[in-house]
């Protein structure tokens, strides 16, 4: 998938590039800014148009934007990796993963590494894709290494209601699919000091926006769900300082023409009938409870965990990445001494500087001296 | 891979569309998509439409942005 072309006009893009628009805003902005604020953006998706499109040199001094956990590449742990590996070794099977997987490094390989080796590893955009190939290939395991928040998994889950109408025996899925909101209490016990969230805009499409209504209400902080054009971030930025000014931390949404408080609920559904929630390990943070996804009653034949049962021994990555610290939030990219050094993201350390959504790849891809 | 872009249904077949976005096209998965019709715009995300979106609110968010615009210039 690629960005739009310059000069091909796209709706609901361009209006929310213009210039002029951006710039007076960013003049209110600083008006506004009467003290230190800090604003962690959760998705990696806004960590990447916020580089992309310059957004901190827009910003006075006082506003600091850190990233937060919301990049499934980057979180998905070691453990996870070397299983896939594991699953890849397996007689027959074919390995169906996202891109963006095939990089991370594992405790000993990658997956890219494995496909080099001859491991039957494809990839592909959509779960129905990974169905397709187990239904051209009766003869072969078909394994879908299912990563993402809840944009990603009622996709996924779409392809197993398919693969379950159709009966088929041959297609698993080894599921990393994990929910956002036990993520963001998590950081928030975490105890950086954080004045307020932009909160993801597309899981909030699936979810609804009241998923994250818990924030303002337990903890008094300000939230925006948020779209992903410069405007769409600017103007959530000048919303969250309008609402620590106040001292009236709520819940906005900014981007309500894909969001509303209730959500999709079809994809909800579709969430429902097929996974339940388990316990599940995320990079930097270890467990968080219940904030994972697995195929449940009724779709435990398509459970590569539970078919395959993988063992792996206990996982190591580099113990310089500070991948994990980035994730909460804690430090930044240029604070880890391998960054565009010995990690890029042709040969990353870690998985923050694997996926386009990572922060070590974006600050890599947008740094000053680049 | 989070990534989710605008684009626009120009057929359907079924459960499946085909959409455009920046001149490429794609195809998308309408299984979550309550009524979707040719010319709708929606979120395209890993295969699926996960959500359509609204003019008439994204008119509004607009208007709410040039809005802001104009008491800055008056400030
Ligand atoms: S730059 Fe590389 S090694 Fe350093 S924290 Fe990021 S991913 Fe890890």
């Amino acid at each position: 998938m690629r960005l739009p072309a310059n000069g091909n006009r796209m709706k609901y893009i361009d209006e929310y590039r213009d210039k002029d628009l951006i710039l007076k805003m960013a003049g209110l902005i600083k008006k506004s800014a009467s003290r230190n604020y800090t604003f962690m953006e959760v998705c990696g998706g806004h960590t990447a148009a916020i580089h992309r499109f310059g957004i901190p040199s827009l910003l006075p001094e006082n506003i600091r934007l850190i990233s937060g956990p919301g990049c499934p590449v980057c979180v998905t742990a070691t453990d996870y990796i070397d299983k896939a590996i594991v699953l890849a070794e397996t007689k027959d099977a074919i390995i169906a993963t996202f891109g963006d997987l095939m990089r991370v490094p594992g405790s000993e390989s990658s997956l890219e590494k494995k496909k080099a080796e001859g491991a039957d590893i494809r990839v592909l955009f959509s779960g129905l894709d990974a169905l397709e190939i187990a239904e051209v290939n009766p003869d072969r395991r078909v394994i879908f290494l299912g990563i993402g928040f809840e944009t990603t998994a009622p996709g996924t889950a779409v392809a197993l209601m398919q693969a379950r109408g159709k009966r088929l025996r041959n297609f698993f899925l080894l599921s990393a699919h994990k929910v956002m909101p036990p993520a963001m209490r998590a950081v928030i016990k975490d105890g950086m000091k954080i004045d307020g969230f932009i909160c993801p805009g597309h899981v909030a499409t699936i979810t609804g926006s009241s998923a994250f209504d818990f924030i303002p209400r337990e903890y008094k902080k300000a939230c925006v769900v948020t779209g992903f054009e410069p405007l769409d971030i600017m103007q959530a930025i000048l919303m969250l300082i309008h609402q620590v000014n106040s001292e009236l931390p709520t819940l906005e949404i900014q981007y309500k023409r894909a969001v509303t408080p209730d959500g999709n609920r079809i994809a909800q559904d579709n969430l429902l009938r097929v996974f339940v929630h388990n316990d599940t390990e995320w990079r930097g943070f270890g467990i968080i409870p219940l904030s994972g996804l697995k195929p449940g009653p009724g779709f435990g034949e398509f459970d590569a965990e539970k078919v395959f049962n993988p063992s792996v021994r206990e996982s190591r990555s580099n113990p310089v990445c500070i991948c994990g610290e980035v994730l909460r939030g804690v430090k930044t990219p240029s604070e880890c001494p391998l960054f565009a050094t010995a990690c890029t993201p042709l040969s990353p350390e870690g998985a923050c500087m694997v996926s386009n959504e990572g922060a070590c790849n974006t600050f890599y891809k947008y740094r000053p001296d680049g | 891979m989070c990534l989710s872009i605008p684009a626009r249904i120009e057929s359907i077949e079924g459960n499946m569309a085909v959409v455009s976005a920046g001149g490429a096209l794609f195809n998308a998965g309408l299984h979550m998509i309550e009524d979707p019709a040719v010319g709708d715009y929606i979120l395209l995300h890993a295969g699926f439409a996960i959500q359509k979106i609204s003019e008439e609110e994204a008119l509004e968010t607009l208007s709410i942005i040039r809005e802001i615009d104009e008491a800055a210039g008056k400030w």
